[in-house]
């Protein structure tokens, strides 16, 4: 019987499995720009992210094949994000000691620009806290899911990828 | 019970008027368009009835009319499936406790002079295969006619609201309830007649003729006459065996989808899953966004089964999949209160000394589905056991025609697949069902052929080699 990767066993990617099997971009690439990291390691028969990238930065040999980023194509635009019906894209831009997060937002309630978030990481633990910068509604994402982007201390970045809104 | 906000969903536009049934005499506050089940579990009502010998109370379980644990006595008449009939204003609903007798001061419909309705293609079922069928053997040019059991088309996904996964031209990236509606409304635009509330009861064959006995909101009796038929009729929920398996509030996933996505119904508190397979982790991740807790999701296998992402979706919130673990007993006196789960060792052996116990007031199972066959099998189709396909199916050619000429099938009922793949065959069957009527012209082969290619490409990965190895024992050429 072949291994058994440990992403299947647990159901979250570890950092060292991300950098294995999607490869992350560069430093100097985090801090020019957002850019689309795929957190879909497993071949499954899906291919909207790279239908709709505009430059092509999404790679994928056949409908099945893992989707690999171009992090120097990529302009970071972030319809890979609206569109992933497995809500498995993200993505990251370093600026001077904070990093920005941007990831899909299926959950009520929807946050506001400015509002305070906690911060959650792959397996829902509580982290820290973040601000909300960016919100595009659902009505407004080319994949009917609502994105947000969100700021954090930039050694989260490669942690959070949900948010919790508290509200009283 | 009943949800208010969802972010995908907005019930206050699909609930309707308010009207009044009765429950055991009570009144009970319901909704114009939902179903008897839905309401009596939106008033907190889960037992619906005793088993005849044991007493044991009894609840709902696939809430699309495939199981009978619904069945419940409605103004006076015995073994009605509430959890597809539609409320009416005024309704008596009634528990079932001894063996249901026939009500005296009720006569029984006349069934002399049926109408008989005459088409080229019948098509039983209105899920993805069957709305795919119908729309394009019309374009094909043929006569169709449609027939559901069910009060919505749709099929199961009316409560699909997550996004598909394939190529966008596919639907990939849309919600399962927008392409309900997308393919709802192609439906329309041709003209297609549909017979909703109508069972396919009977599949008959004389000569060269097709007949579909069709029994329609419980008392009218319909005959479909037609030279072709297409079989989608689905799947059904599998059970697994543990102590008090039957207990009200022991849900396939998909009855829970259609309280809380298709009618606004909030199953309960506290939930367990049983499968980390796609419907399994699909299921948590919706229960989240219906505000409903999810305990854990416990999956016997030492891996997740479903794809990854849906996964990871459902971690980050917090909910923990547990691998190599199963489901024990229930616990409970009316209906389910607690589950015991325990790990299992490689040899598949539960740990003693492993078991823990989780307060929840829902468990449910989504370890697989079994192809609806039952009309296939009376009319005489050859049938073979493939584990592969989640069960019995037909033989078929490729295209999705059965050993009985004029008779195809689509989707789940012609082995358990995706929605996406379901739709495929469902063009191809509809197509086939065109062509051999002698409607169609032989032009139309290029669009079977194409969607042939498309089925090879999605499922030439790993998650087709499994469905591949079955098809090749029951696809003969």
């Amino acid at each position: 019987m072949s291994e058994i990767p440990n992403y299947l066993r647990e159901g979250y990617l570890s950092v060292e499995e991300l950098k294995k099997y999607v490869g992350l971009p560069s430093e100097e690439r985090l801090r020019q720009k957002p850019v689309a990291v795929p957190e879909c390691p497993q071949e499954i028969p899906c291919t909207p992210c790279k239908e709709i990238c505009p430059t092509n930065a999404v790679l994928m040999e056949h409908p099945n094949a893992v989707p690999i980023v171009d992090y120097e194509k990529c302009i970071g635009c972030s319809l890979c994000v609206q569109i992933c019906p497995g809500l498995a894209f993200f993505m990251v831009h370093y600026l001077g000691d904070k990093a920005r997060v941007t990831m899909p937002h299926e959950i009520l309630p929807i946050p506001k620009v400015g509002e305070e978030v906690v911060l959650l990481n792959r397996v829902g633990k509580e982290v820290g806290k973040g601000k909300v910068v960016t919100v595009i509604p659902r009505e407004k994402s080319k994949g009917d899911t609502p994105i947000i982007t969100v700021e954090m201390p930039i050694e989260l970045a490669w942690d959070v990828r949900a948010v919790k809104v508290v509200r009283e | 019970m009943r949800l208010t906000e969802h972010p995908i969903l907005n019930f206050e536009k699909v609930r309707g008027k308010e009207v009044t049934i009765y429950f055991e005499g009570k009144p009970i506050k319901a909704y114009e368009g939902e179903t008897i089940a839905m309401a009596l579990h939106a008033a907190g009502i889960r037992t619906f009835q005793y088993s005849t010998k044991k007493h044991r109370p009894r609840g709902l379980f696939c809430a699309i009319g495939k199981c009978s644990s619904c069945l419940m006595k409605v103004n006076g008449i015995p073994n009605v499936r509430t959890c597809i009939t539609l409320v009416e204003e005024g309704m008596q609903i009634e528990r079932q406790e001894e063996k249901p007798a026939l009500p005296k001061t009720i006569k029984p419909p006349k069934w002399k002079e049926p109408p008989r309705i005459e088409a080229d293609v019948i098509v039983i079922g209105g899920g993805p295969a069957g709305m795919m069928a119908a729309i394009h053997a019309r374009d094909a040019g043929a006569k169709v006619v449609l027939l559901d059991e069910n009060p919505m088309l749709g099929g199961q996904l009316v409560k699909q609201t997550h996004k598909f996964f394939g190529k966008r031209e596919q639907f990939a990236g849309v919600r399962g309830i927008k392409i309900a509606e997308i393919l709802g409304e192609e439906l329309k635009r041709r003209n297609i007649e549909i017979f909703l509330e109508t069972s396919a009861i009977m599949l008959l064959q004389n000569g060269e003729e097709k007949l579909v006995v069709g029994v329609r909101k419980n008392k009218e009796l319909i005959e479909f006459r037609g030279k072709t038929v297409v079989v989608a009729t689905g799947a059904m929920e599998r059970m697994i065996p543990f102590e008090n398996n039957d207990l009200p509030g022991v849900y396939g996933a998909g009855a829970i989808q259609t309280l809380m996505n298709t009618y606004g119904v909030k199953p309960g508190d506290r939930v367990l899953i049983v499968g980390a397979g796609n419907v399994g982790l699909i299921l948590a991740y919706q229960l989240y966004q219906a505000g409903v807790k999810v305990e854990a999701i416990v999956e016997a296998m030492p891996k997740i089964g479903g794809y990854f992402v849906h996964a990871a979706k459902v971690r980050r919130l917090g909910i923990p999949i547990l691998t190599r673990h199963t489901i024990l007993r229930a616990e409970g006196k009316e209906k389910v209160e607690r589950a015991v789960v325990a790990q299992l060792d490689e040899n598949w052996n539960v740990i003693p000394g492993t078991e823990k116990v989780f307060e929840v007031d829902v468990i449910a199972l989504a370890v697989g589905l079994r192809p609806s066959i039952e009309l296939l099998h009376q009319v005489g189709c050859q049938i073979k056991y493939v584990p592969e396909l989640g069960g019995h199916v037909v033989i078929r050619d490729s295209r999705m025609e059965t050993t009985i000429k004029g008779i195809f099938v689509a989707g789940d009922s012609a082995g358990i697949e995706e929605a996406t793949t379901a739709m495929l065959e469902g063009k191809i069957a509809g197509i086939g069902a065109a062509l051999a009527t002698g409607v169609a012209s032989p032009e139309w082969l290029k669009e079977i052929e194409k969607a042939q290619r498309d089925l090879e490409e999605f499922r030439s990965g790993p998650f087709g080699r499994k469905v591949l190895e079955g098809l090749k024992k029951v696809v003969i050429e």
